[in-house]
């Protein structure tokens, strides 16, 4: 195989640009990170006529401008590792607005090719493209794709090979002619950047660096530290001020958009304008004014019933193969033995990653009915119905999705928050999310609700519960947006795409991309976790005198005149006295009894105590830990006996107690770990974890102290 | 006029009175001084819906305050 060639892929978002990535890459593609930003990195292979090309999936981006963070990562990898062609990936049924992006780029000097997807469409709605004209005038080849036909492929990969061959030679002919006025300043600071260039030359085409710097690009700005230079940027962005009456980069803007629009009245004939009239009249029903938001709770609520409907089956199969597996690890170990190794592989690794695989189907449905409904375009118009609501908590629309999806799991949730351009509505929305009660809080509710609450006041407690959660988080933010992240809003504008039936393989795809990224994350910090929390109820183990106590204990029982029945009941409550003097003399136990002082003033035990710690791990944890110290075997939601011991020790206000805490409390591990990865700080994720579990420490004493004096539930 | 005003129906785009943050969002999806855009619902309650080069876009209502048209 001869050269390999780098091929970056740029465009609008909704332009079609990530169905073509997975034309060309098929399943050999690799997802990370842009180093230092969250920004996903998609990249792939691809071998056409022997030609071995290294295919990157650019964030997308309306603009080089650098204004948002996905146009900084796209504009730096061009700047950096300098692609031998970059796809120009253009939705040509909207072809004015996406060129303006393409036009950035050949002004920046890339080798360039033009994919015109949707052509389907835009022939559908009656355009007709002159393509050898637009070539010309935009001095690049043009292909007419159709994306989710495959269609137009093997032309593009022609296409790319051809530009890549070509010899590079530096355009003679200015892209755009900006008039005489800008085109006086640019050619003015060109002759700046030359005679005071740094040693090496700067990495830019010199128009492209001049025009950038007369539009206050303020990265590029950044990069010019010479004063002759800086001097003359700002005596022409001074001048041109004056001469048009408004900053110059809007009248380049202007420019751009004549050239293309230009360009397209001459090469571009359309027939009919029935763009739209379709989806315009779904929008009149779907965005009404007073049926949109009840449409949106009914089709949120049927996202979170299949989710939890359809995943229950599957859910059970992989119970029942980490219960296999468990048995089968115990069973490699002669029956009665007690092997430290048989400790840690069963309850260390399989009940806890088996914890969190468990909730696995879930996260997937709901990925795949998200994926449905964003490539539908159903989900912008949810941040339109929205945003009137998520305004007056200082967010907007865009913020809405991510908070739902924290219903399920705040992983995923805070993942994607990624749609929110704007660091602060991110950060607002990340730090809230905890509060909205997970999936894996249910259980914890389920256990206690029915051992305190009489029937009639069972379902009442989990909704307010639940809304609770809602109601701090909505204190919460708005608090967050007049403090520490004060600022002005950011105005919410988006593109609402026409409604297109999704493919089949791409709601795969997207529900696949984000599943794993969730699987990857979770298992490997779960993991970690789980082996430490085993550790810390393990050891130190009980001393050598008080296990022959207990096996003193045992033997009386056996000597005893009693019959079978009698015995194995005795000594199966003596087992549970030894497990309980066993979590009490481990760390874990110490730790309990450690804070204990600090847990009174909410009515928690150190049993509690323990517990809570153990739901650091995962939520769920809560109720097997609780399990463990009260020494009932195998714990679970239903669990009966469990039940009992709670009602004997404790009372309904610590019950709600109990609830509460949990609710608000130190989000999980796994949240933390996110947190900090997506926020980019790991301060973040500890304001998270202290604010809440501050916030938690703080409703709780004062509901269980009100609660006790008020003789509330004792 | 306030484009946040218009009920419905075609207008030009006079003036941005926004940040340069603002001003250099909009642009690369061609709202801009000099353009023609479309006001297609506005319930004069949270974000508009306008038509601009043939896209449907959502705009917020601050934001739609901001930009005066004709």
């Amino acid at each position: 195989m001869g050269k390999k060639i780098l091929v970056a892929l740029a465009g609008n978002p909704n332009s079609g640009k990530t169905t073509i990535f997975n034309n060309l890459t098929g399943m050999k593609q690799h997802v990370g990170n842009y180093p230092g930003v969250t920004v996903e990195r998609k990249e792939g292979y691809c071998i056409h006529k022997g030609i071995e090309m290294r295919i990157v999936d650019l964030p997308g981006a309306y603009s080089l401008s650098a204004y948002s963070v996905e146009e900084a990562v796209a504009r730096n990898f061009l700047v950096n590792e300098k692609p031998d062609v970059v796809v120009s990936i253009i939705d040509s049924s909207n072809l004015e607005r996406n060129l303006y992006l393409a036009v950035q780029l050949m002004e920046f000097g890339a080798p360039l090719v033009m994919a015109f997807n949707m052509s389907d469409e835009a022939k559908a709605r009656g355009y007709q493209f002159d393509l050898e004209k637009l070539s010309g005038a935009f001095f690049a080849p043009i292909v007419e794709t159709v994306g989710h036909k495959q269609q137009g492929m093997d032309a593009l990969l022609d296409a790319i090979v051809s530009v890549a061959e070509k010899e590079r030679n530096p355009r003679t002919r200015a892209v755009v002619n900006y008039g005489r006025e800008i085109e006086e300043e640019i050619s003015n600071v060109v002759e700046a950047l030359k005679s005071e260039a740094p040693p090496g030359g700067y990495p830019y085409d010199l128009r492209w660096l001049a025009v950038t710097l007369l539009e206050q690009d303020k990265e590029i700005e950044k990069e010019i530290t010479t004063s002759g230079v800086k001097d003359r940027v700002s005596q022409g962005i001074a001048r041109l001020q004056k001469f048009f009456g408004e900053s110059p980069s809007t009248e380049i803007a202007s420019r751009r958009y004549g050239l293309i629009s230009g360009a397209c009245q001459e090469a571009v004939r359309s027939t009919v304008e029935r763009r739209h009239t379709t989806s315009d009249k779904i929008d009149n029903f779907l965005t009404n004014r007073i049926l949109g938001l009840p449409i949106f709770l009914v089709m949120m609520y049927l996202v979170f019933m299949l989710t939890f409907r359809l995943g229950e089956p599957p859910m059970g199969w992989i119970e029942s193969f980490f219960a296999f597996s468990a048995e089968k690890i115990s069973a490699l170990w002669p029956a009665g033995s007690e092997s430290a190794v048989k400790s840690l592989l069963i309850d260390g690794i399989i009940n806890g990653v088996g914890g969190v695989i468990v909730f696995l189907p879930n996260i997937f449905l709901l990925f795949l009915a998200i994926a449905f409904l964003e490539d539908s375009g159903y989900m912008a118009r949810a941040a339109f119905i929205m945003d009137r609501i998520m305004h007056k908590i200082g967010l907007h629309g865009k913020s809405f999705m991510p908070m739902l999806i924290g219903f399920g799991c705040s992983i995923p949730a805070i993942m994607a928050t990624r749609s929110l351009e704007n660091r602060r509505d991110r950060l607002t929305t990340m730090m809230v999310i905890p509060l909205m009660s997970c999936g894996a809080r249910l259980p914890i509710y389920s256990l206690i609700i029915p051992a305190f609450f009489p029937q009639a006041w069972q379902a009442p407690m989990l909704w307010l519960i639940y809304s609770i959660g809602i109601i701090l988080a909505v204190i919460t933010a708005k608090i967050l947006r007049m403090t520490i992240l004060k600022g002005e809003s950011v105005p919410l504008v988006m593109e609402l795409p026409p409604y297109r039936m999704p493919t089949f393989k791409s709601v795969l795809l997207h529900m696949w991309e984000r599943g794993w990224l969730y699987l990857r994350k979770a298992g490997t910090v779960i993991l970690g976790i789980s082996i430490l929390l085993w550790a810390m109820t393990s050891y130190p183990g009980l001393p050598e005198d008080h296990l022959q106590r207990f096996e003193q204990q045992r033997n009386a029982v056996t000597a005893e005149n009693i019959t079978q029945e009698q015995k194995n009941e005795r000594i199966a409550s003596i087992d549970n006295s030894q497990a309980e003097a066993a979590i009490e003399y481990s760390i874990m136990g110490r730790i309990g009894r450690g804070i204990e002082p600090l847990l009174k003033p909410m009515g928690f035990d150190w049993r509690i105590g323990t517990a809570l710690i153990g739901g650091l791990a995962a939520k769920e944890v809560v109720v097997s830990q609780l399990g463990i110290v009260y020494s009932v075997g195998e714990a679970d939601e239903e669990s009966e006996s469990l039940r009992n011991k709670l009602i004997r020790n404790y009372s309904p206000l610590i019950g709600f107690a109990i609830m509460l805490f949990t609710l608000i409390s130190a989000p999980c591990m796994a949240t933390f770990a996110v947190t900090w990865k997506e926020s980019g700080s790991i301060r973040w994720a500890l304001l998270q974890f202290g604010g809440l579990t501050a916030l938690a420490y703080l409703i709780t004493v004062v509901v269980f102290q009100t609660g006790r004096l008020m003789g509330v539930g004792l | 006029m306030p484009l946040s005003m218009v009920a419905k129906g075609r207008v030009r785009i006079l003036r941005i009175d926004g940040g340069f943050g603002m001003i250099d969002r909009l642009k690369p999806m061609g709202i801009l001084p000099g353009e023609n855009i479309e006001i297609v619902r506005n319930d004069y309650t949270g974000p508009l819906i306008i038509s601009v080069k043939g896209s449907r876009m959502i705009l917020g209502r601050g934001m739609a305050q901001k930009i005066d048209v004709s």
